[in-house]
């Protein structure tokens, strides 16, 4: 079982970003994915920077991806695509059905969890097209997957979400520019002062989202981890970790020493629920996503 | 350009065709489509009574299927696509691409629309769907901005379908398991957002709450008209504020823009709303049919203001077209 480090969905100051990737050359990971999926108008880092960033990690031994944007709207967003799919270095993570046109039939990549693959037919389209790796959707069950992998006819490898707040919508409204009263397109870019997101609760302070820009978290942790020797019987190959701002390097440990069979799965979902607030599993489970269901060992 | 009205059951469908719509769509009764609702969509005999009835008149039915199959239910959905080959449905609007190829292999006659909940934001998704499916028409998630929709029109053979009036969905529709999250049923998954079986309404000392799955969405003072808990609609609480932190209530409303949306080359514009009254309908789809009719006529005086008033929503107009939100109003306690 392999363990990927998702792109980093939040917005940190460029020292930042280059201190945590120094971090994650020596973490457990084996895949990371890298790029700007949430929002165009975040400019800290360049596609450059990120192909250096990816070169260090490569030398670090680490499988590295370039991941595109989840919304694409503009002529601009779709120059700053064409840019990621013709980079000759890297394998790119497509995360709208855009890139799928672009990579198909050139180049071996990953379909991202944002291409809504819930059934074998559409798995075996993007397979033909050259998809060598697919990354179910955040809401998929445990009965879908399971569906998908019994037809899986041929050898795209399977990836899951399996650590962080979840991804749960995208928008081309930017709520954190909302939430300071200021327009989208001149933002002054508030979001870098909340390297974790806003927390969004209800009025009787139960935490429920994260709004990050454009996008919209979870506020609990989906944490997959005690459901890991279910997922490897199922042959799911890569379990994502989604990067965080604090405790990452922690929660790949955490994996890696499961995945070694250092650690049973209750164990290691322990040490990586250490590292964050409230978890959940309920999607996996069928239920409302922000349950957690208590799993027997 | 063409007016496409929403029919929940066949008393919608009729007044729709006879107040003007040019194209009426529909869904079957279970999840196969994204208003699957309780007592709302069509049985086969009451679909082949609307197709009757609209095909009489000169009007067009579509039929939306346009949620994701799973292996263990994919024959509900290909058994839809199957019956919309067989009635006869002028086009099927769909989401997922998998059941696109089924559609495209086994009924190449059968006219393909690409559902917003395909989440076609930019002509590179939709060229992909016509080079793979021949898909005929997308419709475009209602969060682009007027300058892309004209870049889209430019750039694809596809024709393309906006939506003008409606209840507003902020998040990429095909992208978003709010609902998902709180309540177990998703519009992906279930065709279901925000279910009427999760909310709960409770007149407390503080006010009526509105609540989804036990989670409290919104609280409204006595003289406020409480609305809908749809889970992006509520007001919560973010770095000490209570507001709208996500949206308001509102609808959207692009009649203004309908010139517009007309000179770029948009085909037809569509009508969100298959679980409203046919009374709500009716008199919107008859406002609208009147509006694209003065549209249609060369001499027609376009009056730039024109509003309606038909969304069963308590607030409308417009969303304003950037981020900033009015100051919050309530008092929290």
């Amino acid at each position: 079982m392999k363990i990927a480090l998702g792109p980093l969905l939040h917005y940190w100051p460029r020292e930042a970003v280059y201190a945590f990737y120094d971090e994650i050359a020596n973490s457990a990971a084996d895949v990371v994915y890298l790029g700007e999926i949430v929002c165009s108008r975040r400019r800290e880092l360049r596609l450059d920077d990120w192909l250096e960033i990816g070169q260090r990690l490569e030398r670090a031994g680490k499988e590295v991806v370039l991941s595109t944007l989840a919304l694409i709207e503009s002529e601009a967003d779709l120059r700053g695509l064409r840019k990621v799919v013709s980079n000759a270095r890297f394998p790119v993570e497509a995360n709208e059905w855009g890139a799928v046109r672009l990579l198909q039939g050139r180049t071996p990549f990953i379909a991202g969890p944002h291409l809504n693959i819930y059934n074998p037919a559409t798995l075996s389209l993007l397979a033909k097209l050259g998809a060598c790796r697919w990354v179910a959707p955040v809401e998929i069950t445990r009965e879908a997957l399971g569906g998908l992998q019994e037809a899986q006819p041929q050898a795209a490898e399977t990836e899951i979400f399996a650590y962080g707040p979840v991804p749960l919508a995208f928008s081309a409204r930017c709520f954190t520019a909302r939430h300071y009263n200021v327009p989208k397109d001149t933002c002054g870019f508030p979001c870098l002062d909340h390297p974790g997101g806003l927390a969004l609760a209800t009025r009787e302070d139960q935490p429920l989202l994260i709004l990050n820009g454009t996008q919209t978290l979870s506020a609990a942790t989906y944490n997959l981890l005690g459901e890991a020797a279910e997922l490897r019987a199922m042959r799911v190959n890569v379990l994502r970790v989604s990067p965080q701002p604090q405790g990452t390097a922690a929660v790949l440990s955490a994996f890696r020493r499961w995945a070694d069979g250092e650690l049973s799965s209750a164990q290691a979902a322990d040490g990586a629920a250490a590292q964050a607030g409230a978890c959940c599993n309920g999607f996996w489970h069928g239920r409302p996503g922000m349950e957690l269901v208590s799993i027997a060992h | 350009m063409q007016l496409v009205c929403p029919a929940g059951a066949l008393p919608a469908l009729r007044a729709a065709v006879d107040n003007g719509a040019d194209c009426v769509y529909i869904g079957f009764r279970d999840d196969t489509n994204a208003r699957n609702f309780t007592g709302l969509n069509f049985d086969e005999a009451a679909a082949r009574e609307g197709l009757r009835y609209a095909h009489d008149r000169g009007a067009q039915v579509l039929l939306a299927i346009n949620t994701y199959p799973q292996a263990g239910n994919w024959k509900r959905w290909t058994r839809a696509v199957d019956k919309a080959a067989e009635m006869r449905f002028d086009a099927i609007i769909i989401a997922d691409a998998g059941l696109m190829e089924y559609a495209a292999r086994v009924h190449p006659g059968l006219a393909l629309h690409l559902s917003v909940q395909g989440s076609a934001t930019n002509y590179e998704a939709i060229n992909f769907y016509h080079e793979h499916f021949k898909v005929r028409r997308a419709v475009l998630p209602r969060v682009l901005a007027l300058a892309q929709v004209e870049q889209v029109v430019r750039n694809t053979p596809v024709e393309i379908e906006v939506f003008g009036f409606g209840g507003l969905c902020i998040m990429v529709e095909g992208r978003c398991a709010l609902s998902g999250y709180v309540t177990g049923c998703s519009p992906n998954m279930a065709g279901a957002c925000s279910p009427a079986a999760a909310v709960r309404w409770l007149q407390t000392p503080q006010g009526m709450e509105s609540r989804l799955n036990g989670l409290l969405v919104d609280r409204f003072a006595d003289g406020e008209r409480a609305g809908y808990p749809t889970l992006c609609k509520g007001r919560y609480t973010v770095r000490g504020e209570t507001y709208y932190a996500i949206e308001e209530p509102a609808s959207l409303n692009a009649l203004e823009l309908l010139p517009q949306l007309m000179a770029m080359g948009v085909r037809a514009v569509k009508i969100e709303g298959r679980q409203r009254s046919p009374r709500v309908r009716g008199a919107g789809d008859a406002r609208l049919a009147q509006r694209n009719r003065c549209l249609r006529a060369p001499s027609a005086r376009i009056r730039a203001a024109a509003r309606v008033d038909a969304s069963a929503r308590p607030r409308l107009g417009r969303p304003e077209p950037h981020a900033r939100r009015l100051p919050p109003r309530l008092e929290v306690k």
